[in-house]
């Protein structure tokens, strides 16, 4: 590896102030601390460090994702073959998902790094590795038919406006992926609903290779129309047995997650392996998660009490493992930069967020995914919960002063 | 009355080069240092010239906002040389020794039949006073203060830490009488002596409030002992003072003669021979061990003058700190390490982490490691939550400290409990920060402002 980092080094003086390419200063420094962590030695202080930083982080954080990224491929190839009607084995469905899974993430990490490169050039500072997970993220919660140009949008749209304006990564209030998803449903409703679930699910239809009965609908579609309707009507049961062994949505097969939804939510088990993955490393909060598991069942449970529509009714264990909840729960609720900081804050602010993405889903069904509105809102919350935190840690000092 | 405290976040760091618990006497040094510096607060005003000729015990200099606080010489010989920096601050002044050590006698004090007074005149004029702190601001202690209480660490649970037992095996009596002295200094809170729970030797020790200590680094860190024992109020002041420094009290009192003694714990993995070694403070490290010039792995060797987490990094040629107890080796890590074998890519079995995302947290908790220099990354924006709370044992927010002190938000820090920590407190969230923020410069800083705005 000495003869890498000697052509490096031998680069370097065109790219150092003076030189031909000193404008190309950040991407040079980004890629030459890519490759080699620099030797750079402590000054005064702790002499000795730890051996992690953000790049190792955020790199775990993208293993974590591996197992939904890879299922979330093959799940297109295969609701394809089946809304068809065709079967094809392992390979030829992944090259199916391969084929649109893999210009999403080029664009998505294209437009996102192209846009932090920039702001790192104004700013003289080096790049920052937040991207990297949320370029990855960002094409996990986006149905397989988005146009890439929405996706490229949605992706400046995050970075500038979600991030950058507020000075870079560890800065911004809300999660840069869910701010891009939240831009696209608000911007192109039209487009964000409907025959989007199923790789090429309108094309079938009009061709007439459609299955009987596939519409490319998700779970939270189907269950949202069961919303203001009398639970014992054909319609209302028809979707429910849905949701009943051996129907498409049944507890097995969401665990699995051979069913339609965004790329990388469909599959429990994929998720919690990445999630597994995050707690051994403590990268991820198992306060968020536990808490936000917690949260979402109670909600569930309180709806089941109450039993007005069919949506309601749904189990709790099986209301948390459709949509979106899972993934939000372990990749989007526990960026640390826009969840609470505190421990306690911790704690709350996942149990809200549970909670809030359950009802939301069922009290709003114009928002097929409550997992997005409510893990935004809880990214605002946060700094009010940990206000309070701190508060009562400050009043517990001050309390133990007027003991004296 | 004694009781045990467990301590429970933290992280004990093994690194290679565990000083052997013998003592060695180091051959007297040619050359002393008393380097202004180290003694935070101080504004220096010279009481001799460079020709001048000391005792051990003559004073050097004395604060020129507190004049009565006076600091000695460590032995008889000539000032050498003022050492001054930029904008002529002085950084130390050196003292070639005699051959034959001299005493200034201050002459013998009962500490039974003397008031507070008495012994603080002594203990100002003989030159022991800097070497009380006080808390809030980690600075000299203030002689018109009368302080709540006196805490004393009697373990350091730092890496390559000098073990106390060691350092006070036959100076108890010395070690008792300097404790008696500090109850008389002490206020109504009276002294605090924390042990490690294992310790046997100083459980004898009477005359103070005796409290035991188990768990991890930063367990032993004075200020750690202070939040769990009494916890220190806005308005109050206590004082600190390392256990080696409360013998040689005791010494002075006894014997009438200046005598900085200490038992240093020469370690690291560059050191060939890790152990304890008795000097005096401002030896030159020269005479106290042998750095190699070039380390095992063909770098250079930093010499750490006090622990690898807050020491100063001095040259081969310098001085012990005042408050130092240690002499650490370590290799420099200017070696970049490439992202496969040795760096962000790598499975890191080698890289001590206090974090999981490294294998090496599979290794067995006895190994010993050799770390080296390197940052280990880039500086970065905080990102990660949780990691100080991990390592910071106190009902204090770390994280939200350290940004109202970045902020310079006075009424918040205040508010956080700035007045508790010092900067080593903070030493392990140092180590462990994914984003390698500098954080006990940081409080360093911050303590330093809070303490010119109040005045």
């Amino acid at each position: 590896m000495k003869a890498l980092h000697k052509i490096i080094s031998s680069v370097k003086p065109h790219f150092e102030e003076g030189g031909k390419l000193a404008k190309f200063w950040v991407v040079f420094d980004s890629l030459e601390t890519f490759t080699f962590t620099p030797g750079h030695v402590t000054n005064n202080g702790s002499h000795i460090r730890d051996g992690i930083d953000l790049k190792r982080t955020m790199f775990l954080v993208i293993v974590a994702l591996l197992p939904a990224l890879l299922f979330g491929t093959w799940n297109i190839g295969d609701q394809y073959f089946s809304s068809i009607g065709e079967s094809a084995d392992l390979f030829e469905k992944l090259m199916v998902g391969a084929f649109k899974v893999i210009p999403l993430i080029i664009v998505s990490y294209g437009v996102g790094l192209g846009i932090e490169f920039f702001f790192a050039a104004k700013r003289g500072h080096g790049i920052n590795e937040g991207f990297l997970v949320s370029g990855m993220l960002i094409p996990l919660v986006m149905p397989v038919d988005v146009p890439l140009w929405m996706v490229a949008v949605a992706v400046a749209f995050a970075v500038i406006i979600g991030k950058e304006v507020f000075g870079g990564t560890g800065m911004n209030i809300v999660n840069i992926a869910l701010t891009s998803r939240a831009f696209l449903f608000f911007a192109y409703p039209k487009q964000m609903s409907g025959e989007i679930w199923i790789h090429d699910v309108a094309a079938s239809k009009g061709g007439g290779m459609l299955v009987d009965g596939t519409t490319g609908a998700t779970a939270l579609g189907y269950l949202a129309s069961t919303v203001g309707k009398v639970t014992d009507t054909p319609a209302v049961q028809g979707v429910m047995n849905m949701f009943a062994d051996g129907g498409m949505f049944s507890l097995h097969n969401c665990l699995l997650g051979t069913i339609p939804g965004s790329i990388g939510e469909t599959s429990v088990i994929a998720i919690l392996l990445g999630a597994i993955i995050l707690i051994v490393t403590g990268i991820g909060s198992l306060r968020i998660m536990g808490s936000f598991l917690v949260g979402g069942l109670v909600m569930g449970l309180i709806f089941n009490l109450l039993g007005l529509n069919g949506f309601m009714m749904l189990d709790p264990f099986h209301q948390i493992v459709i949509g979106g909840f899972m993934f939000g729960m372990v990749f989007m609720a526990t960026d640390p930069v826009t969840a609470s900081t505190t421990n306690t804050g911790k704690l709350i602010y996942g149990f809200l967020g549970g909670f809030f993405s359950i009802m939301i889903r069922v009290f709003n069904p114009a928002y097929p995914e409550g997992v997005m509105m409510a893990v935004l809102f809880m990214n605002v919350m946060a700094p009010m919960i940990d206000h309070y935190v701190l508060q009562a840690n400050i009043n517990r000092r001050q309390k133990r002063l007027q003991n004296i | 009355m004694s009781r045990i405290q467990r301590i429970k976040k933290g992280a004990d760091i093994r690194l290679e080069g565990r000083p052997a618990e013998t003592v060695s006497e180091a051959p007297s040094a040619q050359i002393y240092a008393v380097k202004p510096p180290d003694f935070v607060g101080v504004v220096t005003k010279l009481d001799v010239r460079a020709g001048d000729s000391v005792k051990a015990g003559s004073t050097l200099f004395c604060d020129k906002k507190k004049p009565s606080v006076k600091y000695s010489s460590p032995v008889a010989g000539t000032v050498k040389e003022i050492v001054r920096g930029a904008k002529r601050r002085i950084l130390a002044i050196e003292i070639e020794a005699d051959s034959e050590n001299s005493y200034v006698d201050f002459g013998v004090l009962d500490v039974s039949k003397s008031n507070r007074d008495q012994l603080l005149s002594r203990v100002l004029e003989s030159g022991m006073f800097p070497f009380f702190r006080q808390r809030p601001f980690d600075v000299v202690a203030n002689p018109d203060d009368l302080p709540r209480s006196i805490h004393i660490s009697a373990f350091d649970s730092s890496p390559l830490a000098a073990s106390t037992v060691v350092a006070l095996d036959g100076r108890l009596a010395d070690f008792q009488n300097g404790i008696d002295a500090l109850a008389k200094l002490a206020g109504d809170g009276g002294v605090h002596l924390g042990l490690r729970s294992s310790d046997t030797t100083l459980a004898s020790i009477g005359n103070c409030q005796i409290t035991y200590f188990d768990g991890p680094h930063p367990s032993g860190n004075v200020g750690v002992q202070i939040h769990h024992t009494a916890p220190l109020n806005k308005g109050e002041m206590v004082w600190t003072i390392s256990p080696q420094d409360v013998a040689n009290l005791g010494a002075l009192l006894t014997s009438g003669k200046y005598i900085p003694t200490r038992v240093v714990a020469c370690g690291g993995s560059e050191c060939k021979h890790p152990q304890h070694v008795l000097t005096l403070s401002g030896a030159s490290i020269s005479s106290i061990v042998d750095v190699p010039s070039k380390s095992q792995n063909g770098h250079q060797v930093r010499v750490i003058s006090g622990s690898p987490l807050t020491g100063d990094q001095i040259s081969k040629d310098g001085y012990l700190g005042a408050h130092h107890f240690a002499i650490a080796l370590l290799p420099e890590g200017h070696d970049p390490k490439f992202l496969l074998t040795s760096g962000w890519l790598s499975l890191g079995l080698g890289r001590f982490s206090l974090s999981k995302a490294f294998f090496s947290w599979l290794m067995p908790k006895s190994k010993e490691w050799t770390l080296d220099t390197n940052m280990g990354g880039e500086e970065r924006a905080f990102v990660v939550s949780g990691q100080y709370e991990k390592v910071f044992p106190m009902d204090i927010h770390p994280v939200h400290l350290v940004k109202s002190i970045i902020v310079n938000d006075i009424d918040s820090m205040e508010k956080l409990g700035i007045y508790e920590v010092s900067p080593e407190d903070f030493a392990l969230c140092e180590y462990g920060c994914t984003s390698k923020i500098p954080v006990q410069k940081i409080v360093r800083e911050g303590l330093d402002n809070l303490r010119n705005e109040l005045g």
